[in-house]
């Protein structure tokens, strides 16, 4: 399975019949079609005459778009292969509709060096059925201490840089990481939260935590580093973004930073704006993950900054943890979702509870995060890779754990009733899920 | 306080009228170009088997360096005895310095001594216009933190104009560590009053705040920043300062802002290219670079240091202690 390079002999793929959407254009038209030659869209629109020997996929009037890009996953491959692996991340990708997989640097070894970057990205090339690109970490070892060497590691295929669940707490650390990259116009990625005031936190600081007698983790430490953070890019002139972002007042001060013209964006896992704290409930571990689930006005605020354009990008902050890391007391449980395979549903909620359209949300599922990290993903444009979804935006079905792909299966969404599901995902015109064949 | 100056001679009129030289900050480009063509006279005195002249003669020169250096130091030591000066060198170690004495004390003590020239280098940017201020005698600042080193900024200037024939109009980048560079400061704003015009190249993170309204066009991408370049200079950059704090490591820095030949071919084909030394081969320079006679005038901005540093000694020496004019030269 190529990335963007299948084989020469592909025969030309031809889509009939779809509701074409792209985010990129605005495009929403029914009725379309789709002609892709050797991995990329080669016709859009209504004028798409297929040569013979083309294979034809009619789309019942279905939705096609862009394949998601998901601008955060843990990938588990090289040193938590118990957890996941690039091809079993590839599958749950796959059936998730999402195309390109943005790896974190949260790995074993950690992604600091130009070498292992290129060994990942061989490694995915040879066992993923989707695209991998990497973030490297900013910091040596994750260690908030030493700047990684940026500009090296983006030559060899880094597409940003985070240090993945942990915050970059040092101020001047931060500050320099992010004049370091304007070098080169790079994207540093923060875990919004203010270590020192999440330390050994088991969930979002509030009633249902002191009830459960667990230690909190306040909404404040994300608001604090947020606007920490943004004060940091104004000052530097660097491009700064939440990788998730949880909280009403940092969604406020976020706000108030693009207001001002700062280089800043931000994205939202999708359990932050499906869950509340609630889903704690006696002690699911399977509920834990970081930033915490927030309180109901926490998010309800995502939906709102979701629907009014605050926040840019949908993840799925896929972090899959097998059962010996969920099978503990609250505290000691590792937090993660694995998300692959709910995102585009749960995402999908929104556009059928009427908080926003689906080109926006698809937008902050494809477009947003593909400019955000210079990909020529995201879109249906003539010439761009043949990455596609293809999905029933109304089907109900209920989401099973047993259906995941993850090689952890630790979802809080099982049982789930959603609407909308993925059909079909192409990658550079092959096609890596089929729901009529699964 | 300073002693009121002796009544110009018509046929040389007064051309460096401070008591001190404290920075480049402050000279006006005909002070300067005064400065710079004294030197060439020296540096003919300094070819001759005879190097000694005696405008000094009887005079006591002090080398006060709380911060170590070789080449500073020697440079003003053989420019003192070659203007037959008596030359004391103190350093840090070994001196009251290091038992917790001020620096004002250490100044006050050393004035009571009648010295006639006080040539001082302090890690503290500041430190040594302070010191000036406590003194009697003429001071000359050979670095002082990361603020100025104006002899090191008038010996690239007379390097420069032997080579290209001028300054004015020239296109000089100085490349490395600006942010913590005095060397970058002085010659940065000798440049610009000379008519040169100056661009700045190293990462974001050692660029100082401000920098392009310093009077530079601020680069961080070197090939782009070396195009069309007259002259280049590098900087050295401190090992402490490569290992993640500023810059992420030695490999990533060459890689992107170490002079090579392929980037060199960016500037013009007979860009010249200098370095204040020491040194980091490999680092912030290609080796090959720097030995080649062709391109680098490292050897030749030593040879300016001396003659530079008489330079200055000569223009300030109007202006020392009990001068009498026409005595002693």
């Amino acid at each position: 399975m190529g990335i963007n390079t299948p084989a020469a002999n592909t025969p030309p793929l031809a889509f009939v019949n779809a509701r074409l959407l792209d985010p990129a254009t605005g495009l929403d038209a029914q009725g379309g079609s789709l002609l892709v030659i050797d991995g990329r869209i080669a016709a859009v629109g209504g004028d798409v005459r297929p040569a013979k020997g083309t294979e034809i996929i009619d789309c019942g009037g279905h939705c096609l778009a862009p394949g998601l890009v998901d601008m955060r996953a843990f990938l588990g491959e090289p040193g938590f292969e118990e957890k996941e692996t690039l091809a079993s991340a590839g599958r749950a990708a796959a059936a998730g509709g999402v195309t390109t997989l943005v790896s974190q640097p949260q790995t074993d070894p950690v992604m600091d060096e130009p070498a292992l970057i290129g060994f990942m990205l061989q490694r995915a090339r040879q066992t993923c059925a989707v695209n991998v690109v990497p973030m490297a970490a900013i910091t040596k070892g994750l260690r908030g201490q030493e700047m990684t060497e940026m500009g090296l590691l983006a030559e060899a295929g880094a597409v940003a840089f985070t240090d993945g669940v942990h915050a970059v707490a040092d101020a001047q650390v931060m500050r320099r990481a992010l004049s370091y990259a304007t070098a080169w116009n790079l994207l540093i990625v923060q875990h919004a939260e203010e270590p020192s005031l999440t330390r050994g936190s088991a969930m979002n600081s509030g009633e249902v935590a002191s009830r459960l007698g667990l230690k909190g983790a306040p909404a404040m430490a994300e608001v604090i580093m947020v606007e920490r953070d943004v004060r940091l890019a104004e000052m530097t002139g660097g491009r700064y973004h939440a990788a998730c972002i949880s909280t009403g007042e940092a969604i406020e001060a976020m706000r108030r930073a693009k207001a001002r013209g700062i280089r800043a964006t931000c994205g939202a896992a999708a359990h932050h704006f499906a869950l509340n704290e609630n889903e704690v409930g006696e002690y699911r571990t399977f509920a834990k993950v970081t930033p915490p689930l927030r309180s109901e006005e926490d998010r309800a605020a995502v939906v709102a900054g979701l629907a009014d354009g605050t926040i840019d990008v949908i993840v799925s902050d896929h972090s899959p943890q097998d059962q010996e890391s969920k099978r503990l007391p609250f505290p000691a449980a590792e937090p993660g979702i694995a998300g692959l395979q709910t995102l585009l549903p749960l995402a999908l909620e929104l556009v059928h509870g009427r908080h926003i359209s689906l080109l926006d949300l698809l937008a902050k599922l494809t477009v947003n995060p593909a400019r955000l990290l210079g990909l020529p993903a995201g879109t249906l444009a003539k010439g761009a890779p043949a990455d596609l979804v293809l999905f029933d935006l109304d089907v109900p079905w209920r989401i099973s754990e047993a259906g995941l792909r993850s090689k952890s299966k630790n979802t809080p969404f099982d049982g789930r009733p959603v609407q909308g599901r993925v059909l079909r995902t192409v990658v550079a015109g092959d096609t890596v899920f089929d729901a009529a064949a699964a | 306080m300073i002693a009121p100056a002796p009544a110009a001679k018509a046929a040389s009129p007064e051309r460096y009228p401070h008591r001190d030289l404290l920075g480049i900050e402050g000279l006006t480009a005909e002070q300067i170009a005064y400065l710079l063509d004294k030197s060439e006279t020296y540096v003919a005195q300094n070819r001759q088997v005879d190097k000694r002249s005696a405008i000094l003669r009887g005079r006591t020169l002090v080398n006060l360096f709380f911060e170590s250096s070789t080449r500073t130091r020697t440079s003003f030591e053989l420019a003192g005895k070659r203007l037959g000066a008596d030359v004391i060198n103190m350093s840090a170690e070994g001196s009251s310095i290091k038992k917790g004495e001020t620096l004002i004390d250490t100044a006050m003590t050393l004035n009571a001594m009648h010295p006639d020239v006080l040539v001082v280098r302090h890690q503290e940017s500041g430190a040594v216009a302070l010191l000036s201020k406590k003194v009697s005698c003429a001071v000359i600042n050979a670095g002082d933190g990361s603020h100025e080193h104006p002899t090191q900024a008038l010996l690239d200037a007379v390097t420069i104009r032997r080579r290209k024939g001028k300054i004015r109009g020239l296109l000089v980048a100085i490349c490395g560590d600006i942010l913590h560079s005095r060397v970058a400061r002085s010659n940065i704003q000798l440049l610009n009053i000379m008519g040169a015009r100056v661009r700045v190249i190293a990462p974001p993170t050692l660029i100082p705040a401000g920098a392009s309204q310093m009077g530079v066009e601020v680069h961080h991408d070197m090939r782009k920043g070396l195009a069309g370049c007259d002259v280049v200079m590098m900087l050295r950059l401190q090992s402490e300062r490569m290992q993640g704090s500023f810059v992420p490591s030695v490999s990533e820095y060459f890689h992107f802002y170490g002079l090579d030949y392929e980037k060199l071919e960016y500037a013009k084909p007979d860009a010249m290219v200098m370095h204040p030394g020491p040194m980091n081969r490999g680092v912030e320079i290609d080796t090959e670079i720097a030995d080649d006679i062709s391109r680098s005038a490292i050897a030749e901005q030593v040879e300016m240091g001396v003659a530079v540093r008489m330079a200055v000694l000569d223009a300030l020496s109007e202006r020392l202690p009990n001068f009498v004019p026409g005595n002693g030269n």
